[in-house]
């Protein structure tokens, strides 16, 4: 479907590009922010592709909003670049902002307006004509089931019906790239699942996301890429597969029943594994490199009669990539 | 599936800012609380307490009373401009206005476009209070039309100045404490009560020294004469002027916002 508008500068080059499938859709360099004599954002560089989800995942007040803002040309940076579809976001600001859709931490919809007067102000305000500006918003309304109180003031909203307006409006102009600014904080587990399937939509319909989060399962669910960001630094970037990797794979825990086989046990594990074996009392602890290393340390654990209980084996989590790379409290 | 945009022009983004300001006031209509009550309860309670001190009885006091009602009413129809921009930019949604490929002044110029709107009201039901408590001046409605448009200038003018306060003060409610006392300062210690004679000398310097009474002193000349006078050219040049200084100095520090 086309909307009819006097074409210009801004929809062609932003035609341009996305249509060059080799250019990135972002591009941030030695991005900096100093807040008094604290630096927020430290040195942070990282490349964003076409197409995919990438993630934001640090503890509260690691910098993730504020590296966001500088992202989006709601704050300056203090030194550094970032380049959106190519195009540098201070020298062409307008263009680069025309590229994507933001939905901030705090739903930035009108309050005191109803869903039905927001979506048309703001697409009004992005630059589309009354008629498809009426049109996208009806569209909208349905995609996001608000069509129901559409006309309803906003105070009677609740934190989900918000939370998705929020991301209809950022949608007017289907942007081929949107930012999330912790999209399902403080919402309920039923919204939240919703959410997520919202965004996993939108990625089917070739959208790049990049999105804010402190909770792991929610990165480790949508994000094809991620970041870990503590105090302003990337500590580490890589698939979630790939950080899960480095934290040191499967765990493997058992309890040795009888104290006088404990030692024997450990032996035979350390013949098998690489690294150490971590010992609590009778409870023994080492990481796999793969699954596949189970069944002959069971084997082994056979033969050699030792009886064993509790036995547990743990995939990692980025629940431990989370612990193992930030420091705690910002 | 594409959607097509034009970037938008400054004035086509100013006026979807300023319907949006129209929305949010119809939406919640309090915010059209000080602006239709303040003006009634002020020219009643005002009128027909202190009229017969200070004039010998209400009807003769109309005359002093409704041009000083009414510019109170736009000083304080105007400091709303100060806390309702502090208020946007406190909230989300400015986040959005500045991630939009929009004219970066339109937010700023919606609201003060769309205020008129507010001093509109405010001088139609401060001069209607007025006619409906017995007051009738001698002149020809034209004139009336003027010194409407004439306190209305002189209200714009103003909300420039208070919307620089808005973008410099750290709170709403610190930008609504700053116009309360500035209003009730400007207005109580001018001629828009009491005959200046009445004064101690001090306070006569001081009400002299105060701009708002060389506005309410030209509605009344205007009033009185049924002409244009010297003062009120006077006061129309010093609209002009805040304007002209407070405008780029609002301008600018939006744009360091």
């Amino acid at each position: 479907m086309i909307y009819f508008v006097q074409g210009d500068l801004i929809k062609n080059k932003a035609q341009e590009g996305i249509t060059m499938t080799t250019m990135k859709a972002i591009e941030v360099s030695h991005l900096t922010k100093k807040f008094g004599n604290k630096t927020v954002v430290d040195d942070i560089s990282f490349e964003v592709q076409p197409g995919e989800v990438f993630g934001l995942l640090g503890p509260n007040g690691a910098g993730k909003t504020t590296t966001l803002r500088m992202i989006t040309t709601l704050l300056k940076a203090d030194a550094g670049q970032v380049k959106i579809f190519g195009h540098d976001t201070v020298k062409e600001g307008r263009l680069a902002r025309s590229m994507f859709g933001l939905t901030g931490q705090y739903a930035s919809v009108d309050e005191g307006l109803s869903a039905r007067q927001n979506l048309m102000i703001f697409a009004r305000l992005n630059g589309l004509s009354r008629q498809a500006a009426k049109q996208r918003t009806t569209e909208l309304l349905t995609e996001f089931s608000l069509e129901h109180s559409a006309d309803k003031a906003l105070k009677n909203f609740s934190g989900g019906m918000r939370r998705r307006l929020d991301l209809a409006v950022s949608l007017i102009t289907r942007p081929a790239l949107i930012f999330l600014d912790e999209p399902t904080t403080g919402l309920d587990p039923r919204t939240r699942t919703q959410m997520w399937t919202t965004i996993r939509q939108l990625v089917q319909q070739g959208s790049t996301v990049v999105l804010t989060t402190q909770y792991l399962d929610e990165a480790d669910a949508l994000a094809d890429r991620l970041a870990v960001i503590d105090h302003g630094k990337v500590v580490k970037m890589g698939t979630p597969a790939e950080l899960k990797q480095q934290v040191g794979g499967t765990k493997l825990a058992f309890t040795v029943n009888e104290q006088t086989e404990v030692a024997a046990a450990v032996k035979l594990l350390a013949a098998q594994v690489s690294g150490a074996v971590q010992q609590t009392g009778q409870q023994l602890r080492v990481s796999l490199k793969q699954l596949a290393q189970l069944t002959p340390i069971l084997t082994a654990l056979t033969q050699a009669k030792i009886a064993i209980s509790q036995l547990s084996v743990q995939e990692p989590s980025l629940d431990d990539v989370f612990m193992a790379l930030t420091v705690g409290k910002n | 599936m594409e959607i097509q945009t034009h970037s938008g022009n400054v004035f086509m983004n100013t006026t979807t800012m300023a319907y949006r300001n129209l929305l949010k006031t119809v939406h919640n209509p309090d915010q059209f609380m000080d602006v239709i009550v303040q003006p009634v309860m002020f020219m009643l309670m005002f009128g027909y307490l202190f009229g017969g001190a200070i004039a010998g009885g209400v009807h003769a006091y109309l005359p002093t009373i409704v041009p000083g009602i009414l510019i109170q009413t736009m000083l304080s129809a105007s400091s709303g401009s100060g806390s309702q921009i502090r208020e946007d930019l406190d909230s989300g949604v400015f986040d959005r206005f500045k991630s939009l490929p929009m004219a970066h002044i339109a937010p700023l110029a919606g609201q003060l476009f769309g205020d008129i709107l507010r001093l509109i009201i405010a001088t139609i039901t401060s001069l209607t209070t007025g006619y409906l408590m017995g007051w009738r001046p001698n002149v020809d409605f034209g004139w009336i039309i003027v010194i409407g448009l004439l306190a209305i200038l002189t209200g714009w003018a103003l909300s420039w100045l208070f919307a620089l306060v808005g973008l410099l003060a750290k709170s709403a409610g610190a930008v609504q404490s700053f116009s309360l006392i500035t209003m009730l300062v400007l207005s109580f210690m001018s001629n828009a009560f009491v005959p200046l004679k009445s004064l101690t000398k001090p306070l006569q310097v001081i009400a002299h020294l105060n701009p708002v009474t060389y506005v309410i002193t030209a509605i009344r000349q205007i009033l009185a004469t049924g002409s244009w006078t010297h003062e009120a050219l006077l006061v129309l040049g010093f609209d002009i002027l805040i304007v002209a200084i407070f405008a780029p100095l609002t301008v600018w520090a939006y744009d360091r916002n």
